[in-house]
């Protein structure tokens, strides 16, 4: 039984030849046409891949015509975009896969669940058997000790979860914390959205159409607060967002220092997330104020993206050690395999998703 | 005999430093129990030093530089099983071990182990005060430790550049919360010392007394400055630091003075 992988991925492929394969399963069509007696499709924004089990070797090319949308003349131009991997090297590929090792955003935990689903589907329509099942059972072991053992998954990487972290670095838990939200734009809403998700209640909108700001107060919960009374406010709150399309700075050191003596022991998060920026950066000069721009959340994605980086050589010893025992484990399944007719045992193994 | 007892309390607290260290390396420090049972199994040993030092003295082995340090340690191994999960969960508890294991390196290295030929006399108060001052030390030395950890992550979130650290080390919130209550518990403890001075039976140098209200009227400002909102967060963590190697310096200067002139 020969186990294999074939696929294209962002490291492969650009966006407009993996449209080409992506969003349909070719499940059917590579266990009927190409003879595989077990097949998986994991199709996500960035990878197809084929995971299959045969009895003979089946072609790369036979694989891609299964996947392709387009005509078929362009699928054979464009199968030189696809990797192929073989045994250990397949279940290694899928191990990295499932770990978010291979992903464009390293550590991101989301293919984990996309694994999950696409052996769930396959093993609920019986195009899974046994020897997927213990590939992606392992995959999902493995996945699950690489995330608890090392630092793959730390941090944030976008710019509205580094918000959120970083407040939460400041005041521990965010669950009764003031939020005045200056300029209703859409990544002050995400991020607002993002704050009243992770506790905030009490939510305050000021913008210079009053309309918009109660749009955004309807929608995301809180009140909404006249423009010319936004100073008033940065007494009160914990945390400032700003985002408006002022051409001159709107909190000054002269504007806050004041407020900030009445304040000492409280911390104030500025969140500017405007170009131009609406607030003077000597603000972070002051006590107490965590001045964070566009450029320095930004800044700290990437951070924690290359801390995540360097994680992946603690990841791939873990990933090391599954595969030289999955080797193990599949020689002896295969051994047993070759005289399965003889052996009663080897007879299909209750599936389950983990 | 006993001193082995310290030796492997010790150990216990580099075995914690090994391990924090090593995870840290590897960037990949999981708060986990090791730390906390590593710390407890060395304040059991340390307990158990004291006790046999307490019985073979009749009285709190307070009597010459090595028990001061040990006891002083013991001090802080205590405070930081009683100060709660935000200690012991966490990087702080790691942060612990360390100054734990450099005040019995010290101990145990240095010739202060001097036993007194004649027994000291028993005075319930002079032991009452010495205790209790010690433990306010523990508090003390816990207060600074936090303290450094907050202007640690304090000078990551205002500089922007985040460390591994970083996301090991609790909220500044947690931290200034922690801080806040050691600094009272060191203070209350360290007030209920100096009040028992005042009965030991026999007076003390003044130059102990007027250092020893120097501390006191060093953390009552402090806590004061916090408390009428007149200290940032930021100064008081520095403020705990300051205190803190004041009142060792104290502490260091009174049971050096005390040997120099006790008789051998």
């Amino acid at each position: 039984m020969n186990l294999f992988c074939v696929g294209l991925s962002h490291h492969t492929a650009n966006v407009e030849t993996r449209e080409l394969f992506a969003g349909h399963s070719g499940t059917d069509c590579v266990l009927r046409d190409s003879g595989c007696s077990e097949a998986l499709v994991l199709s996500t924004c960035n990878r197809v891949e084929v995971y299959a089990a045969s009895s003979t070797r089946v072609p790369t090319e036979a694989v891609a015509r299964c996947l392709a949308r387009g005509p078929e003349k362009e699928v054979i131009r464009d199968a030189s975009a696809f990797y192929r991997y073989e045994g250990s090297e397949c279940a290694q590929h899928l191990f990295r896969v499932a770990a978010g090792i291979d992903s464009m955003v390293v550590g991101e935990t989301e293919i984990l669940g996309q694994a999950k689903r696409a052996y769930e589907s396959a093993r609920t329509s019986g195009a899974a058997g046994r020897f997927l099942h213990r590939l992606f059972q392992r995959a999902f072991r493995v996945a699950k000790q690489v995330r608890t053992h090392t630092e793959i998954t730390r941090g944030s990487v976008s710019v509205g979860s580094v918000a959120v972290d970083l407040a939460q670095k400041i005041f521990g838990d965010l669950t009764g914390r003031k939020v005045l939200v200056i300029g209703a734009g859409e990544t002050s809403e995400r991020t607002a959205r993002a704050l009243v998700a992770r506790g905030v209640t009490d939510l305050r909108v000021s913008n210079r159409s009053a309309e918009r700001a109660e749009e955004l107060v309807r929608s995301v919960g809180g009140q909404a607060i006249p423009f010319q009374l936004w100073t008033e406010q940065c007494g009160e709150v914990d945390i400032l967002i700003t985002s408006t399309s002022s051409d001159t700075p709107l909190l000054t050191p002269q504007l806050l220092e004041p407020v900030l003596r009445e304040r000492i022991d409280r911390p104030l998060f500025v969140i500017d997330i405007a170009v131009p920026r609406d607030v003077d950066p000597h603000v972070n000069d002051f006590d107490g104020v965590y001045l964070y721009d566009i450029d320095s959340l930004q800044s700290v994605a990437e951070q924690s993206l290359a801390l995540r980086r360097q994680q992946i050589m603690a990841a791939e010893e873990i990933i090391a050690a599954h595969v030289a025992d999955f080797r193990d484990t599949l020689d002896r399944s295969f051994s047993r395999g070759s005289q399965g007719a003889e052996h009663s045992s080897l007879g299909e193994p209750r599936l389950r998703a983990s | 005999m006993d001193r082995h007892l310290v030796t492997i309390s010790t150990l216990c607290f580099l075995a914690a430093i090994v391990r924090t260290l090593v995870e840290l390396r590897a960037g990949m420090f999981r708060p986990a129990r090791f730390n906390f049972f590593a710390i407890a199994a060395g304040f059991l040993l340390q307990t158990a030093f004291l006790s046999l030092r307490g019985h073979a003295l009749e009285r709190c082995p307070l009597t010459n530089l090595f028990e001061v340090l040990v006891f002083f340690a013991w001090s802080v191994a205590l405070i930081y099983m009683l100060i709660g999960p935000t200690y012991r969960l966490s990087l702080m508890g790691a942060f612990t071990a360390p100054v734990i294991f450099l005040i019995q390196t010290l101990a145990l290295i240095a010739p202060i182990d001097i036993r007194h030929i004649q027994k000291l006399p028993a005075n319930s108060w002079l032991e009452f005060h010495a205790s209790m001052s010690m433990i306010a030390y523990g508090a003390f030395a816990l207060a600074c430790i936090a303290g450094i950890m907050y202007l640690l992550q304090e000078r990551q979130l205002k500089t922007h550049q985040l460390h591994s650290i970083f996301y090991h080390l609790p909220p500044l919130d947690t931290l200034y919360a922690a801080i806040t209550r050691l600094l009272w518990w060191g203070f209350a403890l360290y007030t209920l010392g100096l009040v028992s001075g005042f009965f030991v039976g026999h007076p003390l140098p003044h130059v102990q007394v007027i250092c020893a209200f120097g501390v006191w009227i060093l953390y009552a400002a402090i806590l004061q400055g916090k408390h009428l909102r007149r200290l940032a967060p930021k100064r008081v963590a520095a403020l705990c630091i300051i205190g803190f190697s004041a009142a060792l310096t104290l502490l260091w200067g009174i049971t050096f003075t005390a040997q120099m002139h006790s008789p051998p």
